[in-house]
């Protein structure tokens, strides 16, 4: 359960507020979002609002990140410090040198860390085929939560079918 | 493309039809684009910003889509005329505000727009009249084939389509579709549907990004999430849970019309009559009497108007676009003044000049 931003209590009212185009979202429990309703004419200033960088405020700099910090993408030249800053990445590249600094902010974005929709077309075949096992996978669970077992089943056959397909062009 | 001709004429996304229609304002669809040989724009030099422009400008020029492209230098522009693009929605205010060389590829029914060096080297966007994400899509992903087929897009087996911000990696796509909720704003009913929004991870924005109810009770929800579902997954999520919504101002306006037609009718007709007969008027009452008239031609209480020309005022009575008609910069005070002449004339109100 999360906390009101305004006290310790648990907060049971969750607020999206929408000011300058972006959306704010506010946890309150019952007796501060009541005063906060009821205030809404005199709004506390809002900076310019931009989601990565309340994802990016929750990574307290702690004596770990400090040495991450300097970590310099070979490519580009940023530093994983200018990143958080500004919230822009440099090049492509910066995926891979800061791997292990980016997963836990694209897990705590998206919740999911693999890509499963489109992909290039002028990929070689065999990856193609292996992105398109990891969107079959994805589907196959999303029918499994829905419990639609039909789709389930011709969706593991597909699967099979690919894999096999793989599996015979290695060997 | 030429603006000052763009001045009279609407997006056909205005044109008020398309499924649902009635709430449903439009359905929009963008994918955020990265070449794989250059860096991202915030580690991009003039040069280079020059070359992915120049490149981008170039193939999508030679890409043979069937609708006609026209190409706008958005660096060489005025900050009038950048803030017109942004008010008819074919650039971002990001597109707008940021510096160096950039442009927008607008095709003439301004349902398709190409920005080059936005924050991502390339965002395509794709908007319809009315709730249409399946067209939408179609559209965006065909023209992304192609050019896939002429360029190197950044992109990793894992990650998906690498973007200059996390946030956006992956699909890179942002599905939208921006409501017209005036009856459950006036019931404070709006709340709710924020609560159970934000519960599936979907955003809620305003129209261009000012106070929210001021701006004519338009909310755009668009997913948050990029990664990790496909594109078709994503637009369904939006698919979903629009028609709730819209079934929800139904009812609340149903209600409002069967509980109290008479004070419904009241408020229609007095935003009407202030429209026709303002003599200043600002931004924000503009946008919140449209909205009530646009909500009476919905429920029948005004018959003498139509839907698209209300859709149009929303755009035409912005400050870039009543100082493009007027050719000419105007203060605050002064565009209040020909906001209300302007809206006198096309609403046909109280010493309207009829020119048109």
């Amino acid at each position: 359960m999360k906390k009101c931003h305004r006290c310790s209590k648990p907060a049971t009212l969750h607020i999206t507020e929408i000011r300058e185009g972006v959306v704010q979202e506010l946890h309150l429990c019952e007796s501060c979002a009541q005063d906060y309703l009821e205030n809404t004419d005199s709004p506390e200033p809002s900076e310019d609002f931009d989601p990565i960088h309340e994802k990016l405020s929750e990574y307290e700099v702690d004596e770990e990140l400090a040495e991450l910090d300097q970590n310099e993408c070979p490519n580009c030249g940023i530093t994983f410090r200018e990143f958080r800053s500004q919230g822009r990445l440099g090049c492509p590249h910066d995926y891979v040198a800061f791997e292990h600094e980016l997963m836990p902010l694209l897990e705590n974005i998206h919740g999911e860390v693999q890509h499963c929709g489109k992909f290039p077309k002028r990929a070689p075949d065999a990856s193609q085929r292996q992105y398109q096992l990891i969107k079959l996978r994805n589907e196959l669970r999303g029918a499994v939560e829905q419990e639609n077992y039909e789709e389930a089943a011709r969706l593991r056959d597909e699967i099979q079918t690919i894999e096999n397909e793989l599996n015979a062009e290695q060997t | 493309m030429d603006l000052e001709s763009l001045t009279h004429t609407s997006g056909e996304w205005l044109r008020g039809s398309g499924p649902d229609s009635d709430i449903v304002i439009s359905s929009r669809i963008r994918l955020a684009r990265n070449l794989a040989q250059y860096p991202f724009l915030s580690r991009a030099d003039d040069s280079v910003r020059g070359e992915t422009s120049d490149l981008l400008r170039g193939t999508i020029e030679d890409l043979g889509l069937p609708r006609r492209l026209s190409y706008v230098n958005v660096g060489g522009l005025v900050d009038l005329d950048r803030q017109f693009l942004v008010e008819r929605q074919l650039i971002s205010r990001e597109h707008a505000e940021s510096r160096g060389s950039r442009g927008v590829c607008v095709s003439d029914e301004e349902n398709v727009s190409l920005m080059i060096n936005e924050e991502d080297h390339l965002r395509i966007q794709v908007l319809r009249s009315g709730f249409s994400l399946d067209e939408c899509w179609d559209e965006i992903n065909r023209i992304d084939d192609a050019l896939e087929s002429r360029v190197t897009y950044a992109f990793s087996e894992n990650l998906g389509y690498l973007t200059a911000c996390p946030t956006n990696v992956g699909t890179g796509i942002r599905v939208s579709v921006m409501l017209h909720l005036p009856a459950l704003v006036l019931t404070k009913e709006i709340q709710k549907v924020f609560q159970a929004l934000q519960k599936i991870s979907l955003a809620v924005r305003g129209l261009y990004g000012e106070g929210s109810q001021a701006m004519g009770d338009f909310y755009q929800i668009s997913n948050q999430i990029t990664l990790g579902k496909s594109e078709e997954q994503l637009i369904e999520s939006i698919r979903d849970v629009v028609p709730n919504i819209i079934a929800y101002e139904r009812r609340v306006r149903n209600a409002l019309v069967k509980e109290n037609r008479q004070s419904l009718h009241d408020q229609v007709s007095r935003a009407y009559g202030i429209l026709q007969n303002a003599q200043t008027i600002s931004s924000e009452e503009t946008m919140q009497l449209l909205s009530s008239v646009r909500m009476g031609i919905n429920l029948e209480l005004i018959d003498d108007l139509k839907m698209s020309t209300v859709n149009e005022l929303f755009i035409h009575t912005q400050p870039a676009h009543l100082q493009k008609l007027r050719k000419e910069d105007l203060e605050s005070a002064e565009r209040n003044v020909a906001r209300a002449r302007y809206l006198r004339q096309r609403l046909g109100g109280n010493g309207s000049e009829m020119q048109n």
